[in-house]
Formats: C-alpha cells, sequence, structure tokens
C-alpha cells in the first residue's frame, strides 16, 4: 500500500488531519520548516499549495497567499524542491499538491511526473482537472504510483459520484460547502449526510474540506469524515507572524487543540 | 482529411485538443445542465423565433452591410464593406449574446445574472437585458477597468445592475471573470452566468459562437445581394473572439479568406501586448485549454492594449483551432496602427469605430491593398467609438 494509503486508512479509526499550506508564503524559507512542524503536532497527510495566479476556486486568503508566494518567485519547480528538501528528514508523511493545472500544463505533464516522483509527491489534487479532463495526466500519475485527488461537491449527482469514485484511488476530498475556500456558510449536518452517502459506495477514506477552521467545525464534520482538511484558517495565522519561530509557535497553538478534539471522537 | 467546421465542438466541446471544461466540481452538474438546456432550445422553433423577434425589434438587427466608398477609394485596392455591429442597441454585437443568454437564463427558472466586464460593453449589453426582463445583476469588473471606463460603469448602475468592484491579481478582465466565478460557484443554484466571450468552459464558445453567429449568417445574405456571391476575405478583431468568430463561423467551411486580429499592444518584441495566439502557449485557463499568455511557471501575465476589449490573456478555444490547422490567419495590429486606423475612418466614413474595431480596420486596409480591385473584403465593425473619446483624448493630451 502507498503512503498515502496507510495514512488515511479507514479501518484504524483515526481522524487523519490534513493541513494546507501554500508554498512559499509569507516566506519561500519557512515551508519546508513549517511542514515539519505541523507533523509534529499531529498532521497525518500535508496539502502543499502551489501558487496560480487565477485561483477561481479559492477564497480571499488563499488568494493572497498565492499572490504574495509568486511575488517572492515561488513556482511549481520550486515547490518540487521544496518537497525533495522535506523528504530529506521525513520519508513517512504523504504530500498532496494541490493546485490549479496551468502550470502543469506548462511545466510539461511527463517531465512534471517524473520530478514529483523524484521529490518524493505522492498525489496531486487539481482544483480545475475534473475526471472528464484528466485522463492523460492520470494515466501517467499511476504509471509513476501518484494518485490524482479528485472532488466531490454537494452539487455532485449520484452518477457522478460513481464515476468519480470509480477513478480514485487513494481517497476522495467531499467539499463541505457551495462556495469558495475559507468560506463562512458551512453546515455540518448536511455534510455528515453527504459523507455518509459517498462512504456508502465506496471504501476509499473520506476527507472533507473548505470551511473547516477550528476544533468544533473539525469534530462536527468528523462524525462521518475519515480525514479533515484545514487550510484558510491556518494561512491567514502563518501569513500574521513576523518570524518563523513565531509562526512554528503559533502553528503549535492552533493545531493541537484540534488534534486532541479529533482524537477525543 | 478535409476538415468540416460546422462540426465543432465535439460531444465534450472540444475543438481538436482545445477547449473542453477545466471547471471546478462543484460546477460540473450546472454546466451539465446548462449544456443539455442549451442544446434543446437550439432546435426550439418557440425560442428560435423569439430569439429572432429580439434580435429585430429590440436590437435593430440586421446590422447594414456598408459600401465604404470613399475609404475603398482612398486605398486603391479590394472593396471595403463594413458590418455595422456599431449600430445595434447598447452599440456592438455583445447584445447578440446577451439576448440569445437571458432568454435561456429565464427558461431554465434562474432569477439572478451574474457576468464579468473588460471594458465595460458586455457589462452594460448584461446590465441591458437584465433590465428588460426584471432580473437582479450583478458585474464585476477589474478596479483599473473601473478608473479607465467609468462612463461604462454608470451606463450599468442607471441600468440597475450592481457593479463589483474586483482587487484581486491584476485587477482586470481576468481576475473579473475568476471573481464572478467565485461568485456563481456560491449562488449556484439560482443564478444564471453570462460569459460575453467565446471563452469558459464548455458549452460556453458554442453557445456565444452561436448567438453572434447571426452576424456571418446576415452578411451571407447581403454579400449575395451587393456583390453578387461570397466575399473574398474576412477581417475581424480578436480579444477573446466572440465577433470574430461570429461574423466567420457561417464562412469556415467555404472558399473565403479569414484574418483574426490581435491586440499587439507597444509591439510584440516589447512584450506588453494581448496577442495570445502569436506570442502565447498553450494552456489552460477559465475553464477551457487554449493559447494563453504566461510565464515560465504557468502565471497568467498581464497584457497591454490601447483597447480594454482586447486586453484578455487567452482566447477563445476554437480560434486556437482555426489557427492550429491554419483554417484561419492571426496578425497583430499595435496601439499606434488601431489609432491612426481610429482616425481615418471617422474623417473619410464619418464612423467612429470602436478601438477594438479599429484593429480589424488598420489591418483590413492593408489587406485591401495587396488584393485586386474586383474583389471584396468584410470587416467587422464590432463596436463604435463613442466609449473610447476620453481615452483617445488623454493620449492626445486634448482636455475635455
Amino acid at each position: 500500500m502507498s503512503r498515502l494509503g496507510i495514512s488515511l486508512q479507514r479501518e484504524k479509526g483515526n481522524k487523519a488531519l490534513i493541513p494546507f499550506i501554500t508554498a512559499g508564503h509569507p516566506k519561500p524559507e519557512w515551508t519546508v520548516p513549517l511542514m515539519h512542524t505541523l507533523v509534529s503536532h499531529g498532521a497525518n497527510v500535508i496539502e502543499l499549495g502551489v501558487p496560480f495566479s487565477d485561483p477561481m476556486a479559492d477564497g480571499e486568503v488563499i488568494q493572497l497567499s498565492s499572490e504574495l508566494a509568486i511575488k517572492n518567485g515561488v513556482g511549481l519547480k520550486d515547490v518540487l524542491i521544496m518537497v525533495k528538501e522535506f523528504r530529506q528528514h521525513d520519508d513517512q508523511t504523504p504530500v498532496v499538491l494541490m493546485g490549479y493545472l496551468n502550470p502543469v500544463e506548462c511545466f510539461g505533464y511527463e517531465a512534471f511526473v517524473k520530478q514529483a516522483q523524484l521529490s518524493g509527491v505522492d498525489g496531486v489534487l487539481l482544483v480545475d482537472s475534473p475526471i472528464e479532463e484528466s485522463k492523460p495526466l492520470l494515466s501517467l500519475l499511476r504509471d509513476a504510483d501518484m494518485s490524482q485527488i479528485f472532488l466531490i461537491a454537494p452539487t455532485t449527482t449520484e452518477t457522478r459520484m460513481r464515476a468519480i469514485i470509480k477513478e480514485a484511488r487513494e481517497f476522495i476530498y467531499y467539499v463541505a460547502l457551495k462556495g469558495v475556500t475559507g468560506a463562512a456558510n458551512l453546515e455540518s449536518g448536511s455534510v455528515n449526510s453527504d459523507v455518509k452517502r459517498i462512504k456508502n459506495a465506496t471504501d476509499l477514506p473520506v476527507g472533507v474540506g473548505f470551511g473547516i477552521k477550528d476544533p468544533s467545525s473539525a469534530v462536527a464534520v468528523a462524525q462521518e469524515a475519515d480525514a479533515v482538511v484545514i487550510g484558510s484558517a491556518l494561512v491567514k495565522i502563518i501569513g500574521s507572524c513576523s518570524d518563523l519561530d513565531e509562526a512554528k509557535q503559533a502553528i503549535s497553538e492552533f493545531i493541537k487543540p484540534i488534534r486532541n478534539a479529533l482524537d477525543s471522537l | 482529411m478535409k476538415i468540416k467546421y460546422a462540426d465543432y465542438p465535439d460531444h465534450m466541446g472540444h475543438f481538436g485538443e482545445f477547449g473542453g471544461k477545466f471547471a471546478s466540481e462543484t460546477l460540473m452538474h450546472c454546466l451539465e445542465e446548462l449544456k443539455t438546456a442549451y442544446q434543446k432550445i437550439k432546435t426550439d422553433n418557440v425560442f428560435q423565433s423569439q430569439f429572432k423577434k429580439d434580435l429585430a425589434e429590440y436590437v435593430g438587427r440586421p446590422s447594414p452591410l456598408y459600401h465604404a466608398e470613399r475609404l475603398t477609394a482612398e486605398v486603391g485596392g479590394a472593396n471595403i464593406w463594413l458590418k455595422r455591429e456599431d449600430l445595434n442597441h447598447t452599440g456592438a454585437h455583445k447584445i447578440n449574446n446577451t439576448i440569445g443568454q437571458i432568454l435561456l437564463a429565464k427558461a431554465m427558472g434562474k432569477t439572478r445574472i451574474i457576468a464579468e466586464t473588460g471594458a465595460g460593453q458586455h457589462g452594460v449589453a448584461t446590465a441591458t437585458v437584465a433590465a428588460r426582463m426584471g432580473l437582479e445583476c450583478v458585474v464585476y469588473m477589474g478596479e483599473v477597468d473601473i478608473a479607465r471606463q467609468a462612463i461604462n460603469v454608470f451606463r450599468m448602475k442607471l441600468l440597475g445592475a450592481e457593479v463589483r468592484s474586483v482587487s484581486s491579481g491584476s485587477k482586470t478582465l481576468k481576475d473579473a471573470l475568476n471573481e464572478a466565478m467565485r461568485d456563481w460557484v456560491t449562488n449556484v443554484d439560482e443564478t444564471f452566468y453570462i460569459i460575453g466571450t467565446v471563452a469558459g468552459p464548455e458549452p460556453y464558445p458554442e453557445m456565444v459562437r452561436d448567438f453572434n453567429s447571426v452576424i456571418g449568417k446576415e452578411v451571407r445574405k447581403q454579400a449575395q445581394e451587393k456583390m453578387g456571391g461570397l466575399p473574398d476575405a474576412l477581417v475581424a478583431c480578436v480579444g477573446g473572439g466572440s465577433n470574430a468568430i461570429g461574423l466567420f463561423h457561417d464562412f469556415l467551411d467555404e472558399d473565403v479568406k479569414i484574418y483574426g486580429v490581435e491586440a499587439g499592444g507597444h509591439g510584440l518584441v516589447t512584450g506588453e501586448h494581448a496577442a495570445s495566439i502569436n506570442a502565447g502557449k498553450v494552456g489552460v485557463l477559465h475553464g477551457n485549454r487554449t493559447y494563453v499568455m504566461s510565464d515560465k511557471d504557468g502565471q497568467i501575465i498581464e497584457t497591454h492594449s490601447i483597447s480594454a476589449g482586447l486586453d484578455y490573456p487567452g482566447v477563445g478555444p476554437e480560434h486556437a483551432f482555426l489557427h492550429q490547422t491554419g483554417r484561419a490567419q492571426y496578425v497583430t495590429v499595435n496601439d499606434d496602427e488601431a489609432l491612426a486606423a481610429f482616425h481615418r475612418l471617422t474623417r473619410v466614413e464619418g464612423i467612429l469605430p470602436a478601438l477594438e474595431s479599429a484593429h480589424a480596420v488598420a489591418f483590413g486596409v492593408k489587406l485591401a491593398q495587396a488584393m485586386p480591385r474586383e474583389s471584396h473584403i468584410v470587416i467587422n465593425l464590432s463596436g463604435r467609438g463613442d466609449k473610447d473619446v476620453h481615452t483617445i483624448a488623454k493620449i492626445e493630451g486634448v482636455s475635455v
């Protein structure tokens, strides 16, 4: 079983915590140390945001983090170097790159897959690459033993859900709300019933993201979900810190209660 | 094998390797619904006759095909004909599409309209039809564009639309489109997104093209009457490319030369332009695969054109396809050439073209010069220039 599959195994009963940070935000040299900090406070998988100039699915916090990272000169090839550096001290924690298709198109699919594999990337989540348009990249990723993570949304129909599950290998990412990342309209009741519906159709673990920002919202969606993704709230905290030590401290204070709350379930 | 262009896009919305549906999962079902609804009304007589009636009685179609005799004589080459989209209600071709899409929105039971705009022409055209239908309308516009197109912003407000300023990214059209997408994903159930050009995910490129293809269909008929056959060449400016594909589409499988004119800005060598086909590379932006202007990391870069309506870092996927197959030729015209063409047409024919359309005029004149006198070229005069007089006055140091 792959690193990603092991980390998210449903039968363990543990709730996985998947923090998201934008690579290169607010400073490129913070990213790798912060990834290690996240792991030391109980992150099971790291979602690393690849900065893109036109992040259509992201709310203001991640948009701004992406703009700053681009200003810092961070692009996809730099993100791959960061993962490689992370791997020098951590060969256990899966890293999933999250972003948009154009940087990958620009890199070239084959070159990207090769470099990602060499760097130790476990999976890729591309927001604007639904199953219909993913075939060429998906087969290259599979040949290199990496996953493409697909989203299921509140608007996804039963037929689409089954088609998506068919293409998924390691886990399903459920988008908790109609809206952008960091939005405030999370309704955990309907999230849990949707996640239940997905779990009835697949044995794969289901992660939930978008709009989860603290222990109570994490616990609320983790009633059904196997993993919880936290992005905007974390990115906002990191962005407000003036040096790396402060950021490490802030992450610790932010993540610990969420980790504890998930472990108490 | 000879390509039959009328058969495109395929069932997945692809024009060869271009087009498609590169959207986030939350929108996929809604795009499928839109596609189904659009396929239905495409052959629905009631819908089509309502569309035709609105184009005739509200927009004022057919627009004339005008023989620019003085310009033709001055240039001394092919006969120059102008397709007068500038005479449409609201002053540009944009209304053809918004009339069609708002009828579809009504048919689908949507109660709220959103749109993006650059120069403000599409925003005005959307606010206009929303006012006429009594629907709530929100238009997203970049902060930079709001500053340079103040009159259109005021027009939209007069029409009852809410204009929301977009301050992310480069604060221009592409960012307005991103913000409209974010609105759509949040309010997907009741909202209809009227995209203003032949870009976006399937089915937009096809749908916007079809609503604008009335331009080429009229030209075919008018050319038969006035020239006794098909024109020899067609010329139109290309930003996203809706006026151009509207003119070209009916002639793609005919023996007619086709030229799209991209904004050369300060010149391709300066990097300050909006010529996605001539100087961009294949990528994915705003829901489709096409030529985009991006840097080495795949970040979308800022474009420049004297005309806000051409200032877009991508191009409709069908144009990308026509370029790749060689069916159409895509050339560039710089800011100063467009400005000169604006003055020439204004002085010689008494017609103020939009700065977008002036790009087509500039190339059309060059083309006419090189063609025999008995030949005919049609230039799409996609919009009127009244909206640009402040820009031109500013460039020329005149205070108005």
